[in-house]
């Protein structure tokens, strides 16, 4: 039985680190602040040369934040994890009678912690600077985010799971893995855009039915909810894959003796 | 007779680089403390994780409490702990923070009271509110071994848990584990490299070598065996083979 005492036990040891350390605060805010702010002043510069930009109105800025709370999702929860290996107390964790699925649950609360100190002064900045509103979206925004961290914390589970078995050496999955979503989860542009081959690659993951759901919306005005319900399912069967993962990795992590040499 | 603590049955556990530890078995009865010696790659660490339930066996088995590793783990693992200085904690965090986290996950009851007794042991009052990565070797130590003692473990396994201290400290560490054991009728599997550390505090000794057990006995008793005054010399002695060397010349 998941304990909540433990899962407390996690998150406040995670909050400890984070308060300890004003660049790790800074960091969380400063990526998508830079990021907001090119993607909204080109949508800015773009709505004055062009029709159709005039009348897509915030799907750059909207495209952006959305995207941020998939990526920021998915490393809230892996650096939480890689605080661990890199502080080598991953074994004083697995000794403990901390089990895998409360550890998960502490990292996803992380990762919404972090998440939220990270994009709600940008989605304040958006406001402040090019007059979108991304709360306006109301439910709405509930249902793209909650899509969207889901599928976060699914890739966020299958990266901890290689690291762990495999060591630091496998780090740089945790920083890189989101950004092979950017082009075929259409982010910026209709699935309409990509080969037929791609976009039947593209229909496979999650996030794509979000940013096609953003466009309606910002767009047509319309709120897609069988996009959404397709988007539910999908992340269903992704994050049981990736739960299934970790406990196998873990399983080989135990046999190999990787929980105790956590390096490279 | 009372059931061991710790019991260890025809225990392997092979990697792909090689044979780790090779079909070792022992058993720890309730209370005593028993010494793990050999040099480095015997196979004492990984005897140690199998027993933490943190590396499966290849074969064989192991049992903590009568609940069996690492199968039944969550049974057992709020009533052991374990220290090693090749394992660190949070460094980022103060004293007092990793002893609420490590205290909360073990479930410590009273644990503001708990902190307060095991770093007014450890002597550490005076550094509850600093981080743990600002402290001395020493003074980690000590809040390693406060952290594995936080949950009043009924089995503690401790790997070389006075390396890298000075003798006065490592001394004075010895005496708290001693007292602790004593005062808890805890279990206690301490590898060592230090011999004279094994000596003081063990009631019997298991020396290992390239993944087998080669001797296991009370220190006077190895002592007599081997014709030695020191357990050093008994560990030189195992180590170069001598023992089966003489054996051999007679």
């Amino acid at each position: 039985m998941p304990s909540l005492r433990r899962i407390g036990a996690m998150v406040l040891r995670y909050w400890y680190l984070l308060r300890s350390s004003w660049p790790r605060l800074l960091e969380l805010i400063y990526w998508p602040a830079v990021q907001m702010l090119t993607w909204g002043f080109l949508q800015l510069y773009l709505a004055q040369n062009a029709g159709f930009f005039a009348r897509a109105g915030g799907t750059f800025i909207g495209a952006v934040l959305l995207w941020d709370i998939l990526f920021r999702g998915q490393l809230g929860f892996s650096i939480s994890f890689l605080e661990e290996m890199w502080a080598r107390n991953l074994a004083n964790l697995m000794i403990s009678p901390l089990r895998p699925i409360e550890f998960i649950a502490a990292l996803m609360i992380m990762s919404i912690v972090r998440l939220v100190i990270g994009m709600v002064p940008v989605t304040l900045l958006a406001l402040g600077f090019f007059a979108f509103n991304i709360y306006a979206l109301g439910l709405v925004l509930a249902a793209f985010f909650v899509n969207l961290i889901l599928t976060s914390w699914a890739i966020g589970i299958v990266v901890s799971a290689i690291v762990l078995r495999n060591g630091l050496g496998a780090e740089s999955i945790a920083w890189t893995i989101m950004f092979l979503l950017l082009p075929l989860a259409c982010v910026y542009y209709p699935v309409t855009t990509l080969p037929q081959v791609l976009q039947i690659v593209a229909w496979t993951l999650p996030p794509t039915y979000v940013f096609e759901g953003m466009r309606a919306m910002l767009i047509d005005r319309v709120f897609r909810v069988d996009l959404m319900i397709d988007a539910l399912a999908l992340n269903a069967v992704l994050l049981v894959a990736a739960t299934a993962a970790f406990i196998a990795l873990l399983r080989s992590a135990r046999r190999n003796g990787a929980l105790l040499q956590t390096g490279e | 007779m009372n059931e061991p603590a710790v019991s260890v049955d025809r225990l392997v556990k092979i990697y792909k680089t090689g044979t780790a530890v090779a079909g070792i078995s022992f058993a720890l009865a309730p209370g005593s403390i028993v010494g793990l010696l050999g040099g480095n790659g015997a196979g004492k660490t990984t005897t140690i994780a199998m027993i933490l339930g943190l590396i499966t066996p290849t074969s064989g088995s192991v049992r903590v409490l009568g609940w069996e590793m690492p199968r039944q783990r969550y049974r057992v693992l709020d009533r052991m702990n374990f220290e090693s200085p090749y394992v660190d904690m949070p460094m980022r965090l103060t004293v007092r923070q990793n002893l609420t986290v490590f205290g909360r996950l073990y479930g410590v009851e009273g644990l503001g009271d708990r902190i307060a007794a095991v770093s007014a042991e450890f002597d550490l009052t005076d550094l509850l509110d600093r981080q743990t990565g600002k402290l001395s070797a020493g003074q980690k130590t000590r809040v390693a071994v406060a952290k594995a003692l936080l949950n009043h473990p009924d089995i503690l396994l401790l790997d070389e848990p006075t390396a890298s201290l000075d003798p006065d400290t490592a001394d004075w560490v010895r005496g708290r584990l001693e007292a602790y054991r004593l005062e808890r009728g805890a279990t206690v599997l301490l590898a060592s490299h230090n011999m004279a550390e094994v000596e003081r505090l063990c009631d019997r000794v298991i020396i290992m070598k390239k993944g087998r057990i080669e001797d296991d006995a009370p220190p006077q008793t190895l002592l007599a065996r081997y014709g030695r005054s020191t357990l050093e010399e008994v560990f030189l002695d195992v180590a170069r083979g001598r023992r089966e060397a003489d054996e051999a010349a007679q």
